[in-house]
C-alpha cells in the first residue's frame, strides 16, 4: 500500500502522466455514461432515406451518419465501452498469468523454470496476429474469446520481466531472514517478493492495455470481431468497406483516432510508471536497449532498485 | 558453455518450436465442432456410400491421433496409420491440401503469393531499418534538438497507431495521386514488360510507405538510446583523447557497437511485422500471403488458413534462429549463458 501511495505521488508530479490520465478519464467517463451522453441509441430501429446514408455532419448529427444511416457519434461513444472493456480485462488477465509464471519460474528455478521459460519463448517467437486469426476463425467470434486469446498471448513480457526481478530479489537479506524465521514459500512470495515487483507489473500491465485495445480493433477490422457489439475496430471494418470510396471521413477517422487517443493516453501513463520503476531513465527515451537485450538474453537487468525500499 | 553447445541448443529450440507449431496446426483444425465432411457435402441427396467414399479419400475414416485398438493387438504399423501421420507425411511431400473455396492446391497458391509478400516486407523493412538507424544516429548526435524531439514524438505516435488505420489515412491522403489498391492496373500483364513493372512499382509505394513509416520508429528509438549509451563508454573518451574527429569516432567506434542491439530488435519485431503486413495487404488489396489469409478468414477456407499460418510461423522461427546465431558472430563478448 505504501508503495502504491509513493507511486501515485511520483505519478502526480509527472506532467505527461497527468495529460495521459486526463485523456483516459475523458474516454472512461464517455464509456460509463454512454446512454446519457450519446444523442441517439445505436440499437434503436430507424427509418432510413437514401440521402441519410453516409450523410455528412450537420447540426443534428455532429459526426454525420454511417452506412446504415445511424449517428456516428453515438456509435463512437458506445464503442468506447467495448474497447476499454477488452483493454482492461485482457491486460488484467495477461498480467495475472505473467506474474504467476514469472514468480514461480523465478522463485523455484530449476526444471520448473526451464519448462515455463521455454513456453514463454515459444509464444514470443510465434507471430501474434496470424495465430489470433487462426484461433478465432476456428473457435468462433465472440468478445470473451477475443479477450481470452489476447490474454494467453500477451503475458510473455510480464513473465520474463517478473522472473528476472525475482531472481535478484530472492537473494536479498530480508528474504533469507524470513525463510530462516520459518516463513513458507507461499508467504515469502506473496509478502516479501510480490510487493517489490508490483510497480513493474503495473507498468507493464498499463502498457498492455493499449496493445490489447489495438489487437481487438485489428481483429475486428479484419472481420473477426464480436458481431453483436459495436467496437471502434468494428466501425472501421464497416467504414473501410463502404466509406473510403465516398471519402466519408466523418465515418472513417473518428473511430481510428479514438483508438490512437486511448493508446496515447495509456503510453503516457505507462512511461511515467517506467520512470518510477527505473529512475535512471530520467532522459526521455521510450526504450532502453540494454534492458531489452538483457531481457531477451534472460538476464536480470535491474541490479539497482533505488525505488524499492529494502524492508516494508 | 561452448559456442557449439549454444548453437545446438538454439537450433534444438527452433526445431522443437516447429514441431509444436505443426502439431498445433493439425489439432486446432481437428477440434472443429461437427463433421468436416459436411463442409464438403452440399447436397442431402448424396448417398451414404458416396459420403463414406469422401471420408476415405480425405483419410477421415482413420483415427485422428493413435489407433489404440491396433496397438493392443501389437500391430504398430496399423497403430500409426492415422490422420496425423498422413498429415505429417503430406507436409513433407509439400502437400498442404486443397482449398475449400477455389479447389486449387494450397501449396501452389502459397508459392504464387509468397514472393509478393517477401518483396513487400523486404522493401518496407530495409527502408525502415536504414531510415531508423540514420535518424536514430542523428537524434543521438543532436540530443535535445528539435529533430530529436520530433523523432521521439513520432515514436510515441506510431506506437499508438494501429497499422491498418495508418494505411487508411494514407489512402485518403494519396487518393488521386497514387494507386491505392491491387498489384497492377487491370489489363496490364507481365508480358507488357517495363510498363507493367513500373505500374507494379507505383502500386507498391503506399503499402511500403505504411510499413516503413510505422516500423522505422522503433528502430529509430532503439538506435538513439543505444548510441547515447555507447557515447558514454570509456573507449569513446579514449578515442576523443587520441584526437580522432567526431566523424571518425562515430565511424570506427560508435556505429559498430550501437548496431548490436538492432539485430535482436529486428528479429524480435519480425513477428510483429508479419502481423503488420497482413493488415497492410488487406487495406491495399496487395495479393500476397496476408491478403490470402484475410480472404481465407472471410470464406472460412480452413486448408488455406492452415497453410498460410504454417508458412508465416515457420519463416519467423527461422529468421529468429538466424538472428540468434548472427548475434554471437557479431558480438564475441556474448557469453552464451
Amino acid at each position: 500500500m505504501d508503495q502504491l501511495r509513493k507511486t501515485w505521488q511520483v505519478l502526480r508530479r509527472n506532467p505527461m502522466a497527468i495529460v495521459g490520465i486526463v485523456m483516459l478519464l475523458f474516454v472512461l467517463i464517455m464509456a460509463i455514461f454512454a446512454p446519457l451522453l450519446a444523442p441517439y441509441d445505436p440499437e434503436e430501429h430507424i427509418d432510413v432515406a437514401i440521402s441519410d446514408i453516409l450523410a455528412p455532419p450537420d447540426a443534428e448529427h455532429l459526426l454525420g451518419r454511417d452506412d446504415a444511416g445511424k449517428d456516428v457519434l453515438s456509435s463512437l461513444i458506445y464503442g468506447a465501452r467495448v474497447s476499454l472493456m477488452v483493454g482492461f480485462v485482457s491486460s488484467f488477465f495477461s498480467m495475472f498469468i505473467g506474474t504467476t509464471v514469472g514468480l514461480v519460474a523465478g522463485y523455484y528455478g530449476g526444471r520448473v523454470s526451464n519448462v515455463l521459460m521455454r513456453i514463454t519463448d515459444f509464444l514470443m517467437v510465434i507471430p501474434d496476429l496470424p495465430l489470433m486469426l487462426v484461433i478465432i476463425s476456428v473457435w468462433g467470434r465472440g468478445i470473451w474469446k477475443i479477450i481470452l486469446v489476447i490474454s494467453i498471448l500477451y503475458w510473455t513480457y510480464t513473465a520474463r520481466l517478473v522472473r528476472s526481478q525475482v531472481l535478484s530479489i530472492k537473494e536479498r537479506q530480508y528474504v533469507l531472514r524470513a525463510r530462516a524465521l520459518g516463513a513458507n514459500n507461499f508467504r515469502i512470495i506473496t509478502r516479501h517478493i510480490l510487493p517489490q515487483v508490483l510497480p513493474l507489473i503495473i507498468a507493464q500491465g498499463v502498457l498492455d492495455i493499449s496493445s490489447s485495445i489495438i489487437a481487438e480493433s485489428t481483429l475486428s477490422f479484419l472481420g473477426l470481431g464480436d458481431p453483436t457489439l459495436i467496437s471502434w475496430g468494428m466501425m472501421l471494418n464497416f467504414a473501410f468497406e463502404r466509406a473510403v470510396s465516398r471519402m466519408a471521413w466523418w465515418f472513417l477517422l473518428p473511430p481510428g483516432f479514438a483508438i490512437v487517443w486511448v493508446s496515447l493516453a495509456i503510453i503516457l501513463i505507462g512511461n511515467a510508471f517506467e520512470e518510477i520503476v527505473n529512475p535512471r531513465l530520467k532522459t526521455h527515451h521510450l526504450f532502453n536497449p540494454r534492458k531489452m537485450v538483457s531481457l531477451l538474453m534472460g538476464k536480470p537487468f535491474l541490479v539497482e532498485t533505488e525505488t524499492s525500499p529494502e524492508v516494508e | 558453455m561452448q559456442r557449439s553447445d549454444y548453437f545446438i541448443r538454439k537450433i534444438g529450440f527452433a526445431i522443437a518450436t516447429l514441431v509444436v507449431v505443426i502439431i498445433f496446426n493439425f489439432f486446432l483444425f481437428r477440434i472443429l465442432p461437427g463433421d468436416p465432411v459436411k463442409l464438403i457435402i452440399h447436397s442431402p441427396r448424396m448417398t451414404r456410400e458416396a459420403q463414406e467414399r469422401i471420408r476415405e479419400t480425405f483419410g477421415l475414416d482413420r483415427p485422428v491421433w493413435l489407433d489404440v485398438e491396433s496397438l493392443k493387438d501389437g500391430d504398430f504399423r496399423g497403430a500409426f496409420d492415422t490422420q496425423f501421420t498422413a498429415y505429417v507425411g503430406n507436409l513433407f511431400r509439400g502437400d498442404l491440401g486443397v482449398s475449400f473455396a477455389t479447389r486449387t492446391d494450397v501449396a501452389e497458391l502459397l508459392r504464387e503469393r509468397l514472393w509478393r509478400t517477401v518483396v513487400l516486407i523486404l522493401l518496407g523493412e530495409t527502408l525502415a531499418i536504414v531510415l531508423g538507424i540514420g535518424l536514430g544516429l542523428l537524434a543521438a548526435w543532436r540530443r535535445g534538438s528539435k529533430l530529436d524531439t520530433g523523432i521521439l514524438l513520432w515514436g510515441l505516435f506510431t506506437w499508438a497507431m494501429p497499422t491498418f488505420f495508418f494505411g487508411i489515412i494514407l489512402i485518403m491522403l494519396a487518393r488521386g495521386f497514387l494507386p491505392v489498391g491491387g498489384m497492377a492496373t487491370p489489363g496490364l500483364r507481365p508480358a507488357d514488360g517495363w510498363i507493367f513493372w513500373k505500374d507494379v512499382g507505383k502500386h507498391l509505394i503506399l503499402p511500403t510507405l505504411t510499413l516503413t513509416l510505422l516500423y522505422m520508429s522503433e528502430y529509430m528509438l532503439i538506435m538513439r538510446s543505444s548510441v547515447v549509451e555507447v557515447l558514454s563508454e570509456d573507449y569513446v573518451l579514449t578515442a576523443k583523447a587520441k584526437g580522432l574527429s567526431t566523424f571518425e569516432i562515430f565511424r570506427r567506434h560508435v556505429l559498430k557497437n550501437s548496431m548490436l542491439p538492432m539485430v535482436t530488435i529486428i528479429a524480435l519485431t519480425l513477428g510483429y511485422t508479419v502481423g503488420g503486413t497482413i493488415q497492410v495487404e488487406t487495406v491495399f488489396s496487395w495479393p500476397g500471403l496476408g491478403r490470402l489469409m484475410f480472404e481465407a478468414v472471410q470464406k472460412r477456407d480452413y486448408p488455406v488458413l492452415q497453410g498460410t499460418f504454417l508458412i508465416l510461423a515457420v519463416s519467423v522461427i527461422l529468421a529468429n534462429l538466424l538472428a540468434d546465431l548472427l548475434y554471437t558472430f557479431l558480438d564475441p563478448r556474448v557469453q552464451p549463458d
